[in-house]
């Protein structure tokens, strides 16, 4: 195999890699066994602690309902923030200054917030400002504080989708008369939405994980905070997370590798432009983008 | 105007997420470089571990993490990070050693990201020369990754800032868990809210555009 970093190994180079990775397993090894002997000692391997999760009741009655709702709460989010992302992120784009201004002024001011102060702020608006009930309240919380920052980094996907459009695109629009409007609704929109898909996938990665902030500042019984219902119940703290970051990671990869999959089907496809936003370039959306443009594929081809 | 700021230490409560912000990246910057340096090395073992590492800890929530640091390592395993008394030191600790195991998730992908835009050919040319594997190293690769690495990085960094928002969970007197008991207690809800903002966009701002510029600046043109 060679890399930027090192050439195909020669005979030298192949007795230093098995040397270093014996010494590699054996220092995994020593570390996994002190951890599976620390865990016995501390009694968390006995099968009392493990046996409620081969139950149908610890699931229907916590973790799958908890599951729902850590889902609800990621898909309202998801669907109100799209939308609301578009609109701002194309404002970003306008030929009118003052609109620029303005959307750019909210986009950049809510991706810098954390969304925990976002949706601690919502519930007291709600605590205070409507008659939202006490159990529908953290729900509530946690989806505007989702929606407001989330649509600021959907804006942001967004713009980075249409740029990443080759310019043809647009003066070809225009070459045939279509109007701004148009040109933004028939042409370079429904290219983008495509370009954008495995970025948007991406993004609701980063949002799943973020209602579990809900869980445990807001009381929002998501998959986090039916853990710790269930532990008291079970009395199983460290089993019980453990199955519930193995559920997170599960759904998760799922998001991930659906995501990655779009990204490569939209590189190989032979219609379209070739352009793709890449479905990690959210990890630098979601920053704040310093350094330019995230990343974008060109493929240049029409 | 600002009566509502009297009796709570604001300054004292940003400070904190300084202070959780500063250690923890210095922290994840180092795990983070080892993973990168697993995930790209020839041991196929080492990358996989690299590997596995990444895609376990960026698909579990941060705030999983933190909670889990605090109810398990500390009151289960007794981890108590040098402090069993002062549960002050000892959640902040327990805090920076979750940021840390989080944020060198994303620092490794930085830094491997960094690696790849070298071009092969960069390598290539320079073993065509005669330099030897070191020299390839210190000479061609690195200073070329180090300077595509300082926007990612940067990127991680200010994530890192709004990340630490989530030591709330564990009760670390940072900025959220400040906001929120000001929040509930006082009237100017609005104002507090202002005020909080502010103090995160004064963080992140000028981070964002000091290490925005110097990426620019430094970036390879290709």
């Amino acid at each position: 195999m060679t890399s930027v970093l090192y050439d195909t190994p020669g005979p030298r180079a192949k007795r230093r890699n098995v040397i270093l990775s014996v010494v590699f397993f054996v220092l995994l090894a020593l570390f996994l066994w002190w951890v599976w002997t620390t865990m016995d000692e501390k009694g968390q391997l006995k099968w009392d602690l493990w046996e409620p999760f081969t139950t149908t009741q610890a699931w229907t009655t916590y973790l799958l309902p908890g599951l729902a709702n850590t889902l609800k709460a990621a898909a309202i989010a998801m669907v109100i923030a799209l939308p609301l992302g578009a609109v701002f992120g194309i404002a970003r784009l306008s030929d009118h200054r003052w609109v620029r201004g303005v959307s750019g002024t909210v986009v950049e001011f809510f991706r810098a917030i954390p969304v925990l102060l976002l949706m601690l702020f919502a519930n007291e608006i709600y605590v205070r400002y409507t008659d939202v009930s006490s159990e529908q309240r953290p729900l509530y919380a946690v989806v505007t504080g989702l929606v407001l920052y989330n649509a600021s980094v959907l804006a942001e996907v967004v713009r980075a989708g249409i740029l990443s459009l080759p310019r043809g695109q647009s003066e070809a629009a225009y070459a045939i008369g279509l109007r701004k409007g148009q040109t933004m609704s028939s042409i370079l929109l429904p290219q983008a939405v495509t370009v954008m898909l495995p970025a948007i996938v991406s993004q609701l990665v980063v949002i799943v994980k973020d209602t579990a902030l809900g869980g445990v500042l807001l009381n929002f019984t998501e998959l986090l905070n039916s853990r710790s219902t269930l532990a008291a119940n079970y009395a199983n703290v460290v089993p019980s997370f453990i199955v519930v970051a193995v559920v997170y990671i599960v759904l998760n990869f799922i998001l991930t590798s659906f995501a990655s999959w779009l990204e490569q089907r939209l590189r190989r496809s032979k219609r379209g432009t070739g352009a793709v936003l890449a479905a990690d370039a959210v990890d630098d959306l979601n920053a704040g983008e310093v350094g330019g443009t995230a990343a974008t594929g060109h493929g240049g081809k029409t | 105007m600002f009566d509502f700021l009297e009796g709570y230490d604001v300054l004292g409560a940003f400070w904190m997420t300084v202070k959780l912000t500063a250690l923890s990246a210095v922290g994840s910057l180092v795990w983070g470089t080892l993973l990168a340096g697993m995930r790209v090395s020839p041991v196929p073992l080492m990358r996989g571990f690299g590997t596995a590492y990444v895609n376990i800890v960026r698909n579990i929530p941060l705030t999983v993490i933190i909670v889990f640091t605090s109810l398990g390592l500390a009151d289960i395993f007794g981890m108590t990070m040098g402090a069993p008394d002062d549960f002050k030191v000892q959640g902040f600790r327990l805090a920076v050693f979750g940021f840390i195991a989080y944020t060198a998730a994303f620092v490794c992908e930085a830094i491997r990201s960094g690696i790849n835009t070298v071009p092969v050919g960069q390598a290539e040319a320079a073993r065509a020369i005669g330099l030897n594997f070191n020299q390839v190293l210190r000479l061609i690769v690195l200073p070329q990754a180090f300077r595509s690495v300082i926007g990612p990085l940067a990127n991680v960094l200010i994530a890192l800032t709004k990340n630490t928002t989530v030591a709330a969970a564990i009760g670390v007197a940072e900025a959220a868990t400040l906001m929120k008991t000001m929040i509930e207690n006082e009237a100017q809800t609005l104002a507090i809210g202002a005020v909080f903002a502010l103090g995160f966009v004064v963080l992140t701002l000028p981070t964002g555009l000091v290490l925005g510029w110097l990426s620019k600046r430094l970036a390879v043109k290709r």
